[in-house]
Formats: structure tokens, C-alpha cells, sequence
């Protein structure tokens, strides 16, 4: 069991290692100079090309050698210092995401909590119901054959177009102050709904259709075929089946995470969602170097905590873990 | 030996071409590729070209309707479908050949270092969110075309096919004719060449399908981001336009729903295909 | 006249594939008497266990086609799945040959065993626990193994697990399928004498035991029946059976069996040439037909089943001829 989340941590520390060295890299080693656009799109900013270039200087260290300014790089990531956003110039990158965070997290957890468990057990019902399979995996595909911010699109069409029943851009409207107050709590969920159902109805066809492949394969297994042999009912055959089909669905979500996020990224561009996905956006749009390298050292974090987190529930779940002595299953 | 191999794969061709999924999906496909290689031909107009009156919904004379500012959206539809096959193909290419080597590498030499630092880099990119990885890698090109594109997505997205092409070669591995090729002293190549691939064919082809598809999805995103080529038209830069412009509100929403919908039948039609196949190849799953 | 548990009468279960049928259990007819342990032999592919499939679960593409299987008196292939399902594990059961994977990897083993029984409409409680560590005890298992996964046992100890759970309710037949063909020598010997233990104290009733390996049937079984390529060739004492057998396939499988004691030099082990027919469409005619050293023309047409004893059948037009009053050579000469 220690070798196993051992092993995880492993993987993250090293991830994340890469990705930093990334995130640091890319922009010095990539032809072309990003630096001197910036420079000079700050050329008629009042003292912000002074504040730029030094920015510039602190973070990219330019003039120093190669190693230090990684280590520099290093450093100011544990200070919390990502630089200094140029789109939302003077505000410094870390400020911009701190505000954006809260929106995805309250728009990524409920949906993929939510479509992973409806998902599976509409999956784990289509896998058992031969009749009702032939009309349901169609639609399972095409729900997750469907990129999230088209899909995004025609939800916008059919609930906030057409039957104008919820609003269709930001997280809550302008007249409205964000706070703890029921009023705003509402506004809040109103306009939240729309990508919350974007990201779970996507999500759930993908979940459906694994389940329902993994509820087949159990079914046929020999476990399933002696239980049955024996005299136990379907029912009881089913629930075996599922609770060992769910442990791959576990694996896959941590796999999808990744997907799943970046689904979430462009949904929010729909939207005009103020997640990390819009912030990006703008970023690129605008080209603020510091906003997008600081958005990606983000979106990694939180992918792989949430990895982390799911390999930690798997252990639990599944007791070849605890009793295999590989740590890999 | 050879004529019962033979047989064998004819009886697989017979089930291939007569399952229902399969041929349902392949003619799905194969009319938008049509549509991707005849389209430009066949489209009155030019894909930049002001080509009408903003504003108008699908007619005789504009099949997709046209932009708000008048551009023919069937032309740039079809156009964009030809730069996302390009990139499909040589992306999920790319992603198929990487993940086939990694992974078979990795399966064969299993348990030992190659298999153990092969995995590690694996896992390092299964884990990396590859969208963001494209952003930051895309951001940051002076210029990104089409070939750039598809390079950069096949060389993120293999990690799958590496462990599934893993986990399939060490299952291969471990049957008694691979030994038996081993114990005639066959040298290693031979065995791979016979014994593994010729199994291994109706494997890679359905993970190339799936490489296709993750890599069209992960090109449109780029494009729906603003990252896509820099020149030329794709997509997901159709629907970036759309957005950006409010179509939906508008109710211009041929600009933005149709070019989507085509994407996604597109890729619905490839999953048939692929559990089509999974049913020839798993004789077991046709019975279901 | 001793009772019979199990009686079969020209039982036929075929696999209906795309290409036609897999005549895989073609017409066999048989009795098990009331604690009698029968082995049933043959070759991989003779149908034995599509027989302990016939009986106790068939799935697609395996379907019953015609004869009689009556246990205890009621024709079990006529029964619904649903009242047949209360006769599983109660009064039938089987001890599978995929014993090393019958487990739910996920659930605990007491678990799973009080939601069989409650299945059965009985209830796990201490005292039915207090049951089933006897059983343990008796099969050399510690009651811990009770609380622990799958995966935490050995191979042996699943095995003899499986053999606890298949007969805990005290069936009144069970089917043993190929449950030492996995194991080592000793292993082997403690599992088939541990059936015979089942029996001996009443737990089960009578039993089959399908394998491949005579040796062990020579052992532990009242009778064995021969099966050949989905047809019954021949059942008898087993005294009778491998001293005086009187099937030619039979002669062939006792002849190319190992004597302790005898070295190559002396006696060449014989197996028997040529390998089992095709199954697919196949016509009528005796199936051994084609491996048969005393064949005839009149093994063109499938033989009757024929009483040479009280006790002891064979099919086979010939045997009349060939084996009256033969004592077998053991292994062939050399030069056969």
C-alpha cells in the first residue's frame, strides 16, 4: 500500500518538476521573442513600460545566466510570485486566479461528482437491459463524441435562446455584489446552471459507456458464471459486477481528469464564465505571457491534486492494492 | 499454416464488412470525408470571400447560411474539415507510432529498466493536463500551421495507446507460440514481425481510430482558443468566430451549431466503427 | 436396488454457432446411484464438461436439445431457470474448474457466502458460521480465512475454500469438474480424498468426478464412465474398467497409462494415434472410428449402447469380438 501511493507521489513530483521547467522554458527557447513584443506593446504605456521591463527582468532575469534565472523561477513560484498581469495590468497574476479558482471548483466538482455517479448507474442499467442499450449507447456517444463548448453552444441555443429560462453569460449579473446572501446565492446558481449541465451531460455519456462495457465483462467472468452455478440471483450477480466494475471508472476518472478540465477550459469561454479557462483565453488573446504561464502552473496543480486524490480512494476501494506487493495493479 | 492464417483473416474481412455498426459508421465517415475533399471543390464561393448578405439563414444559395458578415459558412466548413482530417491523420499517426513503439517496447522488455523509465515518462504526460501542455506549447510558436499543429497534438497524445499497446504485448507475450518462436532461437525481430504484430493488427487499427479522434478534438479546441494555424481556416476557428460574435444571441445559429454538429457526427460515426470492429475481433462480444 | 440420484438418458446439448452445431454432447445415457462417487474420463474435447455445463448452467452458445436428466426424480432440463435455480446449490451443485477465479475480488469471503445462502432463504447467522468453520476444520482451513479477500489466499487454500462454499448446503449431487487438474501431486491426493471425506460423512450425496487423469478416478471412484468426442463409450466397475475394459478407446487410454516400476527399455508407453474428430456438423458413425484399430464397416453407423453386466455398458458393435475374454497388454510391444 506505501509502495503504491510511494510510487504516485513519485510520478506527481517529478510531473510537476517537468511542468514548472516547462512553463520556464518555453518562452526563452522558442523562436522568436516574446519578450521584445511585450516590451514594445508598452512603449506609449505611462511608466508601464519601466514597470514591465522590470518585471521582465525579475522573472525572466534576462541578463543573468540560464541556471539562475530557473532557480530564480523557482524561487518566486514559492513566493506566490507568478508576475505581474499584463491585461489586468497592475494586478499581479496571482491575484487574477485566485479569483478565478472558486468558479471552477464550484463548477467542476458537482459536475463531475455528479455526472460520474448518474453516468455509471445509467451505464451499469444499459450494460443489463439489452432492449434499452440499443437506444441508449447512441446517445451515450454522441454526448461524448461532442466537444464540451460545442455542446456548450447548443445548450445556450435550446435553454437560453430559445426557452430563455437561464442567463447565458458570466457567474452572476452585474447588478448583483457577490456575497453570502441568498439573493446572490440564486443569481449565482442561475447562471451557473448552464455550464454545470454542459460539463455533466458531456461527462455522463462517457461514464455511461464505460460502465456499461465493464458491467458486460464482469458479468461474463467466472466469479459472475460461479455465483450463478450456485443459485444466486441476477440482482446479486448485477451488484458484484458493479462493485468491480466501478474500480476502473475510478482509475478512468483520474485518467480524464485532464480531458475533463480542458472540456471545463473552453466551456467557460462560452459563457464568459470567470473560471481559469476565460482567464486564459483573454490571456492569449492579449497576449499576457505571464497570465497564461501562470494559468497553466494552475490548471496542472489542480489536476494533479485531483489525481492524487482519486489514487488515494482507489486504495481504499480496491483490496488488491493493499495486499499486492507490486503497488501496481 | 499460411493458407489457414489466411482463412482466418478472411472470415475477421467477413465480419467486418457485414456488421451493421461498422458499415453504419463507415458511411458516415465516409461521406464527410467526401465532403472534406469534394466540398471546396463543389462550394460557390471562396472560404474568405464576402460572399452575401450577413445574417442569412441556410438557403439554396448558402447551404449553412452565412456569418454576420457574409461569409459563405458551408465553404468555410467544408474547408475547415479538410485541415481537421489533415491533422487527424498525421496526428493520430504520429500518436499511433509513438505509442506503438513505447508501448510495445515497454510490453516486451517488461519488469525490466527500459519498461520501468518508458513508464515513468508515460505516466509524467498521462498526467500533465495535454490541453494545457498544447496551449502553452501553441502560445508561444511565431507561427503555427497546420503540420506544426498535428505534430505537437500526436506528440501528446500517445500516453494511451503506450499502455494499451503495453498491456496487450505482454498478454501476447506470455502465449505458447511467442515461446515457441523464442525457444527455436528465432532472432527477435522475427517474432516481433510475425508472431506479435500479425495479432497485434486488429488492435493497432482500432487505437489508431481512437487516436484520430482524441487528436481532432484536442486540434478544434486549440482552434476554438484562438491557438489554432495561424493561417487558413479550421473548425474550430468557425466557432471561435461565432462565439466571439454572439451568434447564438443573435440567432445566427447555423454559424455556430452546424460546424459542431458535423465534428461530432463525424467522431460519433468513428465510435461505431471502432465498436463495430470490437465485436469482429472479440468473437466473444458478438454474441451480446 | 440402490437408488438413483442422477439418472441421464440420451442427453444432447449442442453449441449453436454461426457455422452450424458442436455436437459436443451427442446422445449419452447414464446412472448415479445414491452415494456413489462416478468419475467420468476422456480426452480434452470427449464433452465432459459441456456435460457438467448441460446440468448445471448452460449459457449461450451451449443448448439443450433433446433426453432426459432426472435428479431425484424430476427431469431437470425441463424445469424453468427460475425453479431450477432453487435446486442450485441445495441439491446440485459443482465444484468449477475455474475454482482459482471464482471469487469476487472485491468482497470479503464471509460476505459472499452469507449473501449465497440468503439467496437459498437461509440465514447467516452464528450458527450457520459456526457450520462452516467446522467444514473448514475439516478441510485443514483456519476460520480467519473467513474475514480475508481472494487475493489474500494461497491457490490450494481457494480451492479447498471453493469446495467448502459449493458444498455447504449439503446438495444431494455435486459435480466435481477438473478440480485437481491444476494442482500438484499431493495436493492433488489431499482434494480427491477430501471428496471422498464429503461423502464418507454425508455432506454430499453422490458425485461425478470429470477428468482427464485415470489415476486418480482408479483411486476414489465406485464406477467410471469413458466419453469419447461427445458420445459415451463405455461405464463400468472401476476394477473392471481398467483391468478388462472392453472399448477399444478404453484398451487405448489404459494401455498408454505409466506403470510404476517399468522402464522405458522394457514397455514403450503407447499413446494413441490421430487426435478427436471435429465436433462442427459432424454425421452419424462411431466417433472413434477413425482411430479405431478394429474398425469395421459397420462403425459407419453409431453404435447401441450394450449390457455386457449388471454394471457394466460399452458401445461398441465390435467388442464382442475383440475384448471377450481379453486380460490388456499393458503397454504395446514394440513394433506396433
Amino acid at each position: 500500500m506505501k509502495k503504491y501511493l510511494g510510487k504516485k507521489i513519485f510520478i506527481y513530483l517529478i510531473t510537476f518538476f517537468f511542468a514548472v521547467t516547462i512553463d520556464w522554458a518555453i518562452p526563452r527557447f522558442m523562436p522568436g521573442d516574446p519578450i521584445q513584443i511585450l516590451l514594445s506593446r508598452f512603449q506609449g504605456m505611462e511608466g508601464g513600460r519601466e514597470i514591465i521591463e522590470a518585471q521582465i527582468t525579475a522573472s525572466f532575469g534576462l541578463d543573468r545566466p540560464l541556471l539562475e534565472q530557473y532557480f530564480n523561477f523557482w524561487g518566486s513560484l514559492f513566493k506566490g510570485d507568478l508576475g505581474i498581469s499584463i491585461y489586468t495590468f497592475p494586478k499581479p497574476v496571482m491575484e487574477v486566479i485566485n479569483e478565478a479558482i472558486i468558479f471552477d471548483i464550484l463548477l467542476l466538482v458537482p459536475s463531475i461528482l455528479l455526472s460520474w455517479i448518474v453516468g455509471n448507474k445509467l451505464g451499469a442499467f444499459s450494460g443489463v437491459n439489452k432492449k434499452a442499450d440499443k437506444y441508449t449507447m447512441p446517445f451515450f456517444y454522441f454526448l461524448t463524441s461532442s466537444p464540451y463548448f460545442w455542446f456548450a453552444v447548443v445548450v445556450v441555443f435550446f435553454f437560453g435562446v430559445q426557452l430563455p429560462w437561464f442567463p447565458i453569460n458570466s457567474a452572476y449579473s452585474s447588478t448583483m455584489r457577490p456575497g453570502f446572501n441568498l439573493a446572490f446565492i440564486l443569481d449565482f446558481l442561475h447562471h451557473w446552471f448552464l455550464p454545470f449541465l454542459t460539463l455533466f451531460l458531456v461527462q455522463l455519456g462517457g461514464w455511461a459507456i464505460g460502465m456499461r462495457n465493464m458491467i458486460i465483462y464482469e458479468m461474463g467472468s467466472n466469479y459472475s458464471k460461479y455465483m450463478e452455478s450456485l443459485g444466486a440471483s441476477e440482482k446479486l450477480i448485477r451488484k458484484y459486477a458493479f462493485r468491480n466494475g466501478v474500480l476502473p471508472q475510478v482509475t478512468g476518472l483520474a485518467i480524464r481528469l485532464g480531458n475533463i478540465i480542458a472540456g471545463a477550459l473552453t466551456t467557460q469561454i462560452v459563457f464568459s464564465y470567470p473560471g481559469l479557462g476565460y482567464i486564459l483565453l483573454k490571456a492569449i488573446l492579449n497576449q499576457d505571457y505571464f497570465l497564461v504561464q501562470g494559468t497553466f502552473l494552475f490548471i496542472v496543480i489542480f489536476v494533479l491534486l485531483a489525481n492524487f486524490l482519486v489514487d488515494i480512494i482507489y486504495m481504499f476501494i480496491d483490496p488488491r492494492v493493499r495486499f499486492s506487493y507490486s503497488g501496481e495493479v | 499454416m499460411a493458407k489457414s492464417e489466411f482463412w482466418k483473416k478472411h472470415e475477421n474481412l467477413y465480419f467486418a464488412v457485414t456488421n451493421g455498426k461498422v458499415i453504419f459508421g463507415l458511411i458516415i465517415f465516409m461521406s464527410i470525408l467526401a465532403l472534406a475533399i469534394f466540398g471546396p471543390m463543389v462550394a460557390k464561393y471562396d472560404y474568405d470571400e464576402f460572399a452575401g448578405p450577413g445574417y442569412m439563414p441556410p438557403s439554396k444559395d448558402f447551404w449553412f447560411g452565412t456569418t454576420l458578415m457574409g461569409k459563405d459558412v458551408f465553404t468555410r466548413v467544408v474547408y475547415g474539415l479538410r485541415s481537421t482530417f489533415v491533422v487527424g491523420f498525421v496526428g493520430g499517426t504520429i500518436a499511433t507510432f509513438v505509442g506503438l513503439i513505447i508501448g510495445f517496447l515497454a510490453g516486451y522488455y517488461s519488469g525490466k529498466l527500459t519498461d520501468e523509465v518508458l513508464m515513468m515518462i508515460t505516466n509524467i504526460f498521462l498526467v500533465i493536463p495535454t490541453l494545457a501542455l498544447l496551449i502553452i506549447l501553441s502560445a508561444y510558436l511565431p507561427y503555427r500551421g497546420i503540420l506544426s499543429q498535428s505534430v505537437i497534438i500526436g506528440l501528446t497524445a500517445w500516453t494511451w495507446t503506450a499502455r494499451a499497446v503495453r498491456s496487450q504485448t505482454m498478454s501476447l507475450k506470455n502465449q505458447e507460440f511467442v515461446n515457441l518462436s523464442r525457444i527455436s532461437a528465432a532472432p527477435v525481430t522475427k517474432i516481433i514481425a510475425e508472431d506479435i504484430a500479425a495479432n497485434m493488427f486488429s488492435y493497432v487499427f482500432m487505437v489508431y481510430i481512437i487516436q484520430f479522434t482524441g487528436t481532432i478534438l484536442a486540434a478544434v479546441s486549440l482552434e476554438f482558443l484562438g491557438l489554432g494555424p495561424t493561417q487558413g481556416i479550421s473548425l474550430g476557428l468557425v466557432m471561435q468566430n461565432a462565439v466571439n460574435w454572439n451568434a447564438i444571441q443573435l440567432g445566427l445559429w447555423w454559424w455556430a451549431i452546424l460546424p459542431g454538429l458535423l465534428l461530432t457526427i463525424l467522431i460519433v460515426s468513428l465510435y461505431f466503427i471502432n465498436t463495430g470492429l470490437d465485436e469482429v475481433f472479440n468473437p466473444r462480444l458478438r454474441e451480446m | 436396488m440402490p437408488e438413483n440420484v442422477l439418472e441421464i438418458k440420451d442427453l444432447k446439448a449442442y453449441y449453436k454457432i454461426l457455422k452450424g452445431d458442436v455436437k459436443a454432447l451427442d446422445g449419452v445415457t447414464f446412472n448415479v446411484r445414491r452415494g456413489e462417487i462416478l468419475g467420468i474420463a476422456g480426452e480434452s474435447g470427449c464433452g465432459k464438461s459441456t456435460l457438467a455445463s448441460a446440468l448445471i448452467l448452460r449459457k449461450k452458445p451451449l443448448q439443450y436439445i433433446s433426453g432426459e436428466a432426472k435428479l431425484l426424480g424430476t427431469d431437470i432440463m425441463k424445469l424453468s431457470e427460475k425453479q431450477f435455480k432453487k435446486m442450485r446449490l441445495k441439491n446440485i451443485s459443482i465444484i468449477p474448474q475455474y475454482a482459482l477465479d471464482a471469487f469476487s475480488p472485491t468482497k470479503k469471503i464471509r460476505i459472499f457466502i452469507s449473501d449465497l445462502v440468503r439467496e437459498h432463504g437461509i440465514r447467516p447467522n452464528r450458527k450457520f458460521f459456526k457450520k462452516v468453520e467446522e467444514r473448514l476444520d475439516m478441510i485443514n482451513l483456519d476460520p480467519s480465512a473467513l474475514d480475508r479477500y481472494s487475493i489474500e489466499l494461497s491457490g490450494g487454500m481457494k480451492q479447498r475454500m471453493i469446495m467448502i462454499i459449493s458444498t455447504i448446503l449439503d446438495p444431494d449431487f455435486i459435480i466435481a469438474d477438473e478440480i485437481t487438474s491444476a494442482l500438484d501431486v499431493s495436493s492433488q491426493r489431499f482434494v480427491a480424498n477430501m471428496l471422498v471425506k464429503l461423502r464418507d460423512e454425508g455432506i454430499t450425496g453422490s458425485a461425478i468426478f470429470i477428468t482427464h487423469d485415470l489415476s486418480i478416478l482408479y483411486q476414489i471412484a465406485e464406477r467410471i464412465m469413458i466419453m469419447y468426442a461427445g458420445h459415451f463409450a463405455e461405464i463400468g466397475p472401476t476394477d473392471e474398467i481398467v483391468s478388462n475394459p472392453r472399448h477399444p478407446y478404453t484398451k487405448a487410454l489404459i494401455g498408454s497409462l505409466p506403470q510404476v516400476g517399468i522402464q522405458y527399455k522394457e514397455n514403450r508407453l503407447s499413446g494413441i494415434k490421430g487426435t478427436p474428430p471435429h465436433l462442427l456438423n459432424i454425421g452419424e458413425g462411431c466417433r472413434f472410428r477413425f482411430r479405431c484399430p478394429y474398425k469395421t464397416s459397420k462403425c459407419e453407423e453409431t453404435p447401441q449402447r450394450e449390457q455386457i453386466t449388471d454394471n457394466h455398458f460399452v458401445s461398441c458393435w465390435n467388442w464382442k469380438e475383440n475384448f471377450s475374454d481379453s486380460r490388456p497388454s499393458g503397454g504395446e510391444k514394440d513394433g506396433e
